[in-house]
This record gives structure tokens, sequence and C-alpha cells, in this order.
């Protein structure tokens, strides 16, 4: 009987300390929060806001985009309480707003061909020339006699963001493109066709496609974050002031292991807190 | 008693379909409404880089979807181009000879039913297959990518080839029935009978599996979206890849919140749905006058 109790308590602990999840922290609150701006951030404010939504039916989160500009406007003029940002703010904006910075992930892209291409290194030019259609053979980067493929993600996409911005030095990519709407599909069309080159999340690199060697730069989640490879950015969550109430819990929830996941399962690598 | 029961009944029974009917009806109008005061704004724009112009580059402000109409009607017309003729000979096929002989009967039916089978497959699956049988062929022997115009046309002929073929069946048997012992009097065999009588007389039929084939084509989402390679251009050849206003929706919705690219999706919506009021409108008539 006592042992059978015993158990009973230490199914009941180990349940309450289940429950003991980052998630806590939003008992007995309510309200509703509104975020705005960047694109990149949707997917992981967007599961968040549900994961906090299911667990405590008094919060309302709304989640919009409209980009990092929207984002910074949005926040410092009050209409939402987060506006989310993919490139740090300009002096004005905090010295305007009085906003504050909340940097959380690392977005980096790879730029990926087949396995089966010779050319798995080039110049940042060399890049640029293909992207703009400028180069339309491998041959003239040292590879076989073979049209290239290009495949870039749809417009308002982070990642095709980071990449134009880092990797074209924001310029844009050939209107002829095939143009696919998720990395698992860049994966996919990248792993079926022998000529093509696209570009992934980091996260999403694989055995099934090739990471290109740009500039010397080997693209990989370690190189990432210790910044020896540059085609990535920082995620920015900023608000009006320090945050308070819910906006506080929100903000720290997107640092705890929760939110890590999030961040992870959106393909980017998770920064810590400052 | 029972009387009044069944009288009662019948006044519920009357009150639920009035219900179901405003429901429906508001619903409709509801969404017709929506799209509409929504496409206004970006309709009465008429900048320059407004929703009818051809260049789509959201970060330079231009929100153009003339292109994504064109991709829509070609792609439509094209996978009608290569499913109606193969759909209308099939159903030749199915109902025109005598069921004579057991293995002519056998492989009839397995068709058939095969056939049947073939509008219970999602896009998707059609759309995933491709990806890995067509596209590397056509990308192999025809050159481009592999994923173009051509490759979604092909697969769109495909998804609508079992509606045509059942329209064709439902209008074109029952007539053949009809006049095939007449035929058989005159000496004609069922092919004969088909040929000479029955598809001479049967344009409406014909017509309407055209436009309900166009219906479906355009409609379709996922085909497109994974086939059709989905640059905002109009296509230099089969094998350019184009993109169409079902796929450009799915791609700006999954990024976009309550911008200026966000808003232009309205008009394709709208335009998207006159399509398809128009086929069915057509299809209303066709089905009056026979």
């Amino acid at each position: 009987m006592k042992r059978i109790l015993s158990a009973l308590a230490l199914i009941l602990l180990s349940a309450s300390l289940a429950a003991a999840a980052p998630l806590d922290s939003f008992n007995g609150q309510k309200g509703t929060l509104d975020i705005a701006g960047g694109t990149a951030h949707i997917p992981v404010m967007k599961k968040a806001a549900q994961a906090i939504m299911t667990a405590n039916h008094d919060i309302r989160i709304t989640v919009a985009g409209g980009g990092s500009g929207v984002g910074v406007q949005k926040v410092g003029e009050g209409l939402v309480q987060i506006g989310n940002t993919g490139r740090a703010l300009k002096q004005g904006e905090i010295d305007r707003y009085g906003l504050v910075s909340f940097p959380f992930a690392i977005d980096g892209v790879a730029i990926v061909v087949n396995p089966a291409n010779g050319v798995q290194a080039m110049s940042k030019a060399q890049l640029k020339d293909v992207f703009a259609g400028k180069v339309k053979n491998w041959k003239e980067l040292g590879g076989k006699d073979a049209p290239i493929s290009l495949y870039v993600r749809e417009d308002g996409s982070g990642t095709r963001e980071t990449f134009e911005e880092r990797a074209l030095d924001k310029g844009t990519s050939a209107g002829g493109a095939n143009v696919v709407n998720s990395n698992g599909a860049m994966k996919t069309a990248v792993a079926q066709d022998e000529n093509a080159i696209g570009y992934v999340g980091i996260g999403h690199l694989d055995n099934s496609i090739c990471g290109v060697t740009v500039d010397g730069m080997v693209p990989s989640q370690e190189n990432a974050a210790n910044g020896s490879y540059t085609i990535t950015r920082l995620l920015y969550m900023n608000t009006k002031g320090e945050p308070s109430g819910l906006t506080r819990l929100f903000v720290d929830y997107i640092y705890s292991p929760d939110g890590k996941e999030f961040i992870s399962s959106s393909g980017y690598i998770p920064v810590d807190k400052k | 008693m029972s009387g009044g029961g069944s009288a009662r009944r019948w006044e519920a029974g009357r009150l639920a379909l009035r219900l179901a009917l405003f429901l429906s009806m508001t619903g409709i109008a509801l969404l017709v409404l929506m799209v509409v005061a929504f496409a206004l704004p970006v309709f009465s724009a008429g900048e320059s880089g407004g929703p009818f112009s051809w260049v789509w580059a959201p970060a330079q402000g231009k929100f153009g979807i003339l292109p994504m109409i064109a991709g829509s009607l070609i792609l439509g017309t094209s996978a009608l181009a290569l499913g109606w003729p193969l759909a209308a000979a099939l159903c030749c096929w199915l109902i025109a000879p005598p069921p004579s002989g057991r293995f002519s009967r056998l492989s009839r039916a397995l068709v058939g039913e095969l056939v049947r089978l073939m509008t219970a497959v999602p896009t998707v699956v059609y759309g995933f297959t491709a990806v890995f049988l067509l596209s590397p062929f056509i990308r192999s022997w025809l050159g481009g990518t592999g994923m173009s115009g051509l490759t979604a046309a092909v697969m769109l002929g495909v998804l609508i080839l079992p509606t045509v073929v059942l329209v064709l069946q439902a209008g074109l048997g029952a007539r053949l029935e009809s006049v095939a012992l007449s035929g058989a009097a005159l000496g004609m065999d069922r092919m004969e009978v088909l040929w000479h009588v029955v598809l001479p007389r049967a344009r409406d039929t014909l017509l309407a599996s055209a436009i309900l084939g166009f219906g479906r084509a355009v409609g379709d989402t996922m085909l497109p979206l994974m086939l059709a390679g989905n640059a905002p251009q109009l296509p230099a050849s089969p094998l350019a890849a184009l993109r169409t206003l079902t796929a450009h929706m799915a791609l700006v919705t999954s990024n976009e919140a309550g911008s200026a690219a966000y808003d232009s999706l309205f008009m394709a919506g709208l335009i998207l749905l006159t399509v398809n009021a128009v086929v069915s409108l057509c299809l209303r008539r066709l089905g009056g006058r026979s």
C-alpha cells in the first residue's frame, strides 16, 4: 500500500514538474498582444502564439507581416507591442521612438547545388552573375557543359531576403528563375535537378543537397553561429521602451527552451538573451 | 392525428430547407461582397504599378498580375488541348462497341473503374509523382529545367481526364442507347451510330465537358505550384516557367499579411471567381438548352 502511494506521489510530482514548463508564466494572464513586422519571424511568432493561446484562452495574440520597416513604424507609434525586424535598428529609429531590441535568432542561408555538380565553390561575384542570369552555363564556372537551372524563393520569403541582402548585396534575382515556396520544395527541386542552384535556410542542409562554399566560407550551423559564415542576419524583436506585462512574458518565452525549439524548427539558430 | 404530425413535419422540413438555402446564399453573397470590397481599392488605385500591368516586383512597388492571368489562361487552354481529345476518345471506346468478348468487356470495365478512381486522387499526389518522374524526363529529353508550363499542362490534362470522360459518358451514353437499336436496323454498328448520329447532335455535351474541364484546370492550385516553375513572366516557350493566379495566391499568402502585395491578391481572387462564375453560367445555359 505504501509503495503504491509513493508511486502515485511520484507520478503526481513528475506530472507537476512536466507542467512547470515555460508556459506557466502565462497563468492568470489575460489581454491581447499584437505583433507585426519582418516576415522571416512569422513562423516562430505564430508557433509561440499558438502554444500560448492554447494554454491560456484569455490571451489573444495576433501576428502580422509587413516587413522590417512596418515593424519599426508600428511598434514606434504604439500600434503593436512587438515590432519585428530582420536588421539592427538605425540610430535614428532608436532615438525617435525609444525602441529596445531583442535579437533572438540567426537566420543563415546556404547556397546549394546538386551533389552531382562538380562546382562546389564560387566567388560572390560569380554568384551574383549566376543569379542575375548573366552566367547561364556551368561551363563558365568550371563545371560541365550544361545550362544552369535557377531556383529562388517567393517574394517576401525571409530566406530570399537574407540571400539577396547578404549574398547578392541587395541585388535581385533574374525574372525567369523557377520559384518554389518552401525550404523543403527547394531541397526536392535541387536534389532532383543536376543543373540546379538554389538556396535554403542553413538548418535545412543535408546529404540530398550540397552547400556551396562562397568566397571560402563553408556554410554550416557552427560557422553561422560563430560568425565566420556571413550570409546570415540576426532576427530582432523590438519593443517601445523596456517591455512589461504580457509583452515581457512573450519576449522571455521566445528565449525559453520552448522558444528555442520553435526557432530551430523554423530553420534558424537560437541566440541567448544578453 | 398522424395527418397533423406529418403536416408539422412538412412545415419543419420546409423551414429547415429555407434556413439552409438562406445560410448558403448569404455565405456566397458575403464571400463575393468581401472579395469585391477588398479588391475595389486596388482596382481604383490605378497607378503604374497597379494590378493591370506586366511586372510583379513587390520590392519595387510593382504589383502587376497580368502575367499570372495569362499563365492561368495558357495553362487552362493547353491542359484542355491535351486532356480533352484523349478523354473524348477514351469515352467513345468505353461506350461505343457492343459488349462482346470476355476480354474486351473486362478491360472496358477495368478502365471505366480506373477513370472513376482517378477522380479521387488528390492533386498533390499527381504533383509529387510528376516532380520525380515527369519533370526529370522533360528536362533530359526536351530541355529547360523540367519545371515548365508543359509539365503542368500534361498533369492538368491527366487531372481533368476523368471529369471530361464522366460528363461525356453521361451525355453521350444515354443518347447512344436510345438510337442504337434504330441504327442497328439500318445496318450501322454502334461506332457508326455514335460517329454519324450521336456526335453531330451532341455539341452541347461536348462543349459542357470542355468548359467543366477548363474550369477545373484553371482552378487547380497544387499542380501549377509544384510543376509550372512559378516565374512571374509571360512564358516564351512551353518549356519556360509560368505562374498561375492560383499558385500566385498560394505563394504570396505564405509570407505576406496586410501589405500592398497582399491586397493585390484580392484582385487575383476576384478574377478567379469571375472566371469560375462565367464557367458555371455557361454550363447552366447549356444545360437549359439540352
